[in-house]
């Protein structure tokens, strides 16, 4: 089944609209220390993940953890041209809001429905960080 | 929307200057981010100001020599600034977590040149206005200790987690973008931490095994943020009144296998006198165990990417060593060489290093073929002796990061399991 799109409601974390293939990870991502800015890359040592990268990606996960430095890891990646071009998740944080703004990507959360349920690794996602709302077109399988 | 004060409006309006405005605007962009309604006064900020790195140096070379120097990087990446501004005087207390490279090791460390010039120079830049330069990932052992209820904007989440937990301070973990901001603004937004409702517990973890070693803290820290990611645990349990190097171990691994930033030891921390308050008269979410088979997986988690009982390098000083610490590994030491296969270094806060310096226990670790550093540790540095394999640690935070940044292997263990790997090169060590 394609061509079919859901559309999940929530709100703005930071403005703007961007879409891609989507990267989902039911795992909570480290910043500093559990990515490698330079590549995009998930380095930490048991995420499912690791050897992954977001460049270019739709990252939808729950949430960041980890070190303070998580802000620095993605707006370094960001400098580096290797930054997701936006974020889904569900757990706000004051890493993950921070991280989100200095990496200047749409972000969304608190969406009506569990994200990590509904979007797949390949699905074609777009994210309106302005009216708060992901528009998700389901690959085809 | 955040609602701004008359001071803050004033601010963000660049009645105060643009360093203070380009503060400001950072800050309510991330308050929005957050859905925070109000910032929160602060005059305790802990972050790494300016802070160079190779990659910034490079990435800044352009803007760094078209207008005056440091201020490039300060205001286009610490204040996300898509203009240049003058830094003024820091507005509120501000002190300057660990980095950089210790100005007396930078080679051993294997900086080059170019970046302990860099280092050095942005540690200057900092103090020039008004930072005050702690170089440490433990500013509790180095005069900074907030009082209970006090607003702080701070990073480093073994310092958050330690602040919250153990001193009773207020602070979530703060980034270098958002405490740059509020060192400049003296302003934070209100949310999560700093909020009454925000601190109580949501978990019951009921400790079932004797907890006492540094050892025995790290791994039930390293259990308990696996378990519960960022949610507020409160244990019950036989852990008996640990001290500061206990809480440290403890809070540092919980902050790194998931993302905790309070926990409530009923009996122990100030806001936990009993299980009651510190759920706020809520019953717990859920009940978890820790017994002896959940403390062996932990150890067999915090050991499964060691493979090579040959170690070649063993680091203890994460977080910073206390005092007490470094004279524990003296003790171990005992007179005795370390293998000339392995290497020993030793991190801790500079205030530290000066105490042990006083007292002889830097010159005890150099005559036994050891190193007393500062400022840094060889994750938040990347620096490693030449040639490192394998490492023994005896912080499970040290060993969650080090062997995925570095790529090397790492054991996990007591104190006195890592000197007995730097006496003989060989780990021997296992869970008592």
């Amino acid at each position: 089944m394609s061509g079919a799109t859901i559309v999940l409601r929530g709100r703005r974390v930071v403005g703007g609209v961007a879409e891609g293939e989507a990267l989902v990870t039911r795992e909570a991502i480290s910043g500093w220390g559990g990515v490698d800015p330079m590549l995009g890359e998930i380095i930490e040592t048991r995420h499912e993940l690791r050897g992954q990268t977001f460049k270019d990606k739709v990252l939808v996960f729950p949430g960041a953890k980890g070190s303070s430095g998580w802000s620095v890891a993605f707006h370094t990646a960001r400098l580096a041209g290797s930054a997701p071009k936006a974020l889904v998740f569900n757990d706000m944080t004051t890493k993950i809001a921070l991280g989100a703004v200095v990496m200047r990507v749409p972000a969304v959360t608190d969406l009506d429905r569990d994200p990590l349920t509904i979007i797949e690794t390949g699905d074609w996602v777009k994210v309106d960080g302005d009216t708060g709302t992901v528009e998700v077109r389901k690959a085809r399988r | 929307m955040v609602t701004l004060t008359r001071e803050e409006q004033a601010m963000l309006d660049g009645h105060e200057g643009k360093g203070k405005q380009k503060a400001m605007e950072l800050l309510v962009r991330y308050a929005d981010a957050l859905g925070a309604e109000r910032f929160v006064d602060t005059v305790n900020v802990a972050g790494v100001p300016g802070q160079s790195s190779v990659f910034l140096e490079r990435y800044y070379r352009d803007a760094r020599s078209q207008s005056s120097g440091r201020d490039a990087i300060f205001s286009l990446f610490d204040l996300d600034s898509d203009e240049v501004v003058a830094m003024p005087t820091v507005g509120t207390g501000s002190c300057h977590l660990q980095g950089g490279y210790d100005p007396d090791n930078w080679e051993r460390l294997g900086a080059t040149p170019e970046a302990a010039r860099a280092s050095r120079d942005s540690e200057g830049y900092a103090a020039d206005h008004g930072v005050r330069i702690l170089k440490t990932c433990t500013p509790y052992l180095a005069g900074n200790v907030p009082r209970l209820g006090e607003h702080c904007a701070w990073m480093e989440s073994s310092a958050v987690v330690y602040c919250n937990s153990v001193l009773g301070a207020r602070t979530n973990t703060e980034g270098r973008e958002s405490t740059s901001a509020a060192m400049l603004t003296g302003k934070i937004p209100d949310f999560g931490l700093h909020r009454d409702e925000h601190r109580l517990g949501t978990h019951l973890i009921e400790v079932e095994v004797a907890v006492e070693s540094i050892m025995d803290w790290g791994m039930l820290g390293y259990f308990v943020g696996a378990a519960m990611q960022d949610r507020i645990p409160v244990l019950t349990g036989r852990f008996g009144q640990p001290d500061l190097v206990r809480h440290k171990h403890f809070g540092a691994a919980a902050a790194s296998s998931g993302g905790v930033e309070m926990y409530h030891l009923v009996g122990v921390t100030p806001e936990a006198p009993d299980e009651r308050a510190a759920f706020g008269g809520r019953a717990p979410l859920e009940r978890l165990h820790y017994g002896a088979a959940e403390r062996q997986r932990t150890y067999a988690d915090l050991n499964a990417n060691a493979r090579d009982a040959n170690v070649d390098y063993v680091m203890l000083g994460c977080p910073h060593a206390a005092l007490e610490q470094i004279a524990e590994a003296c003790r171990l030491l005992d007179g005795r060489k370390i293998s000339t296969s392995c290497r020993l270094w030793i991190f801790t806060s500079r205030a530290v290093k000066q105490e042990a310096d006083r007292v002889g226990y830097t010159r005890i670790v150099r005559d036994a073929g050891g190193h007393l550093l500062t400022d840094t540790c060889s994750a938040i540095g990347r620096a490693l002796p030449p040639g490192t394999k394998v490492a023994a640690l005896d912080s499970a935070k040290q060993v969650h990061y080090l062997p995925a940044i570095m790529g090397i292997e790492a054991w996990f263990g007591s104190t006195a399991d890592c000197i007995d790997a730097a006496l003989t090169g060989r780990w021997r060590g296992d869970l008592q």
